[in-house]
């Protein structure tokens, strides 16, 4: 039966995704001064009216509106999402290039927030109102209310500056020979076995790592946090503790597991606050990615870039929340219709 | 605090012709009392919650420096002079007393500039939250009471919007309409309303089984005001509660928007774009970009710790502990 729901879950995105395309699709076109020919040429100079009219065709655009929509959503699906007028390349390709990256930080920053809040969410339930559960929810506070890019500008100036710990900017010096394979840094560093370049990869990696990973260091210990105070209190933990059990095999093996089953969904979840947050954090570190790519494209008026890239991100965005739901439905027993 | 659910059935205030006029009064002089009442208890639980009454006190003195700003500003945040470009905050070397917290990089009293800052970031913050409650609310008590097609149309809208990441859609509305105070709050209202239309709409389901509900329409009540004076008083505390925690969240957005030069423009002072300023100075002049970001963390803090003791206060059942 779990297959069944999770069946009906993947249905159930199909046409979200296709409201967001449509929706994408309206905005870009109904927007004033966004005609595409116009945008091109204002980059190319002066043209004739009879190569405005052979643009105007080959991008559709003589065409009623509904026509052009089924040209860009089949274009959709065959991965084309048209041509950057800035970069004269196509938009998918322009994307993927930065993917990586992208990837990278977010799983950097992952990594750093489950290596915080997990540990701390569980202190605090354990040794609740004790000195460190109030100096760490305390901080977490700190946490939910900062806001990334002047945190991102405060480790800089810490880390970078004054202690000179990290680098501040980019993923790998150039004095730093690379071999790219698959575009991840630390897996080409491991891959060709290049230990120079791993080091500096990951020193790279760290502060805005730390910068996109706090937020949801945050949020996540304070979830885990109260789920572990709401199952410490149930029968089952009294009744383990009254079996004899070590104090260590009742929070690890009885609690946590079951407390972390809500917060495995927000931790899925988390994964859009990364990806809102990444423009941000790849602005300040001068990272590369998507988030770079997408808010210089904004700047300079590239409309199909945007597009592309508006999409990209809404459909990783469905993606998680659907990951998040089949992991809740596989973690947790309850569910068994 | 239960008191405050109380809520008299306004099937008897409403009155019909033979009703002497006298009762309405005397109904509505309980309904008065009752409202003092209950503003009373909560404010006596405010004081009680240190963390929520020190955030409603910082609160209060940024809003009356952002309206009172053109009177308590030490320099003017416009025009600065070359002279003092860099001009380190007076505690640092080479600082000087009358500019408290240093100049930026065309010499313009930082202070001052921040000061001004709060205009834009309380204004924006508390409009976009109260347009965003405005259209969330009233959809999500229609969506909620009739349900059909107009529930039908307005989930599926709020599903659509809910898989964008806010950032990138406010990005996109600014792209579009271009910077401005306006077209800030209206790009971040645009996806804004869904979390208050969701929490209405939800709790409106719920209300409408109730016994109240149920007696309000057996007494003849017509639907509006059966949805304005019956559900929505007893829904209001959880609405506030939200707006005030997503408050907080609009002025990070909005900071975060102006850092990417999507703001309110570049004449305005705004701190998200002082921070993006300061950010080519930062290893030699530190104060211009971590200051104003100083007095954004303590008003976003702030907020969310009155809006954390709201909840505990006037919503119990979503305490975190």
């Amino acid at each position: 039966m779990k297959l069944a729901r999770i069946l009906e879950r993947i249905l159930v995105s199909i046409p979200i995704m296709l409201g967001i395309a449509i929706i994408v699709f309206l905005f870009m076109r109904l927007t004033p001064g966004a005609d595409p020919v116009d945008l091109m040429m204002g980059e190319a100079g002066h043209v004739s009216e009879q190569e405005m009219e052979a643009l105007r065709q080959e991008f559709h655009l003589d065409k009623p509106i509904h026509i052009q929509l089924y040209h860009f959503l089949s274009g959709c699906l065959r991965g084309d999402l048209g041509t950057s007028y800035i970069k004269r390349k196509p938009v998918t390709t322009l994307i993927l290039e930065c993917l990586p990256a992208t990837i990278e930080l977010a799983l950097g920053a992952l990594f750093i927030a489950l290596l915080i809040s997990v540990p701390i969410g569980i202190i605090s339930a354990v040794k609740q109102y004790s000195f460190i559960d109030r100096a760490s929810m305390t901080a977490a506070f700190f946490g939910i209310s900062m806001p990334p890019f002047w945190l991102g500008i405060i480790l800089i100036i810490v880390f970078s500056a004054s202690l000179g710990l990290f680098p501040s900017h980019g993923r790998l010096p150039f004095t730093v020979g690379l071999e790219t394979i698959t575009g991840f840094y630390v897996l080409d560093s491991i891959l060709t076995r290049n230990w120079a370049a791993l080091a500096s990869t990951l020193q790279h990696l760290f502060l805005p790592s730390l910068a996109l990973g706090a937020a949801t260091a945050a949020t996540v210990a304070r979830m885990i946090r109260s789920s572990m105070l709401e199952v410490l209190r149930q029968d089952y933990i009294v009744l383990a503790r009254a079996k004899g059990l070590t104090e260590y095999r009742v929070i690890v093996k009885h609690a946590l597991r079951n407390a972390l089953i809500p917060t495995v969904t927000i931790v899925a979840l988390q994964l859009g606050v990364f990806l809102g947050g990444n423009m941000i954090v790849e602005t300040v570190f001068g990272w590369p990615g998507l988030g770079r790519l997408v808010v210089d494209a904004i700047q300079r008026r590239d409309f199909p870039l945007v597009q592309g890239a508006v999409i990209i991100y809404a459909f990783t965005f469905v993606m998680a929340n659907l990951l998040a739901d089949i992991i809740y439905t596989f973690v947790n027993p309850k569910i068994e219709l | 605090m239960d008191s405050k659910r109380i809520s008299i059935p306004s099937s008897q205030t409403a009155g019909t012709a033979s009703q002497p006029l006298q009762q309405n009064m005397y109904l509505l002089a309980i309904k008065l009392r009752l409202l003092r009442q209950n503003c009373q208890s909560f404010l006596r639980q405010l004081c009680r919650h240190p963390s929520a009454l020190l955030g409603a006190l910082v609160i209060i003195l940024y809003l009356l420096a952002a309206v009172f700003a053109p009177y308590i500003i030490p320099q003017d945040p416009f025009i600065g002079q070359l002279g003092n470009r860099l001009l380190p905050p007076s505690w640092a070397e080479g600082g000087q007393p009358e500019y408290l917290l240093g100049c930026d990089e065309l010499g313009r009293d930082l202070l001052s500039r921040i000061i001004y800052g709060a205009r834009v970031s309380i204004g924006v913050g508390f409009l976009s939250v109260m347009v965003s409650m405005a259209i969330g609310v009233t959809a999500g008590l229609a969506a909620g009471y009739f349900r059909g097609w107009f529930d039908e149309v307005f989930s599926r809208f709020a599903d659509l919007l809910l898989a964008f990441p806010y950032l990138i859609f406010a990005l996109g509305v600014m792209m579009v309409t271009g910077p401005g105070f306006w077209n800030l709050i209206m790009a971040l209202s645009f996806k804004g309303w869904v979390e208050f239309f969701r929490l209405t709409r939800g709790e409106t389901l719920s209300e409408k089984t109730k016994e109240y509900v149920e007696a309000a329409k057996a007494s003849g009540q017509g639907d509006l005001t059966i949805m304005l004076s019956e559900i929505l008083p007893n829904i209001v505390h959880s609405v506030i509660v939200l707006g005030t925690l997503r408050m907080g969240y609009m002025i990070i957005m909005e900071a975060s928007l102006s850092f990417l030069g999507l703001g309110v423009g570049t004449r305005i002072p705004a701190w998200g774009s002082m921070i993006a300023n300061g950010r080519q100075f930062m290893l030699n002049a530190w104060w211009i970009s971590t200051l104003p970001g100083l007095a954004l963390l303590i008003l976003v803090l702030s907020i969310n710790l009155l809006g954390e003791g709201l909840r505990d206060i006037l919503d119990p059942r979503l305490k975190i502990d």
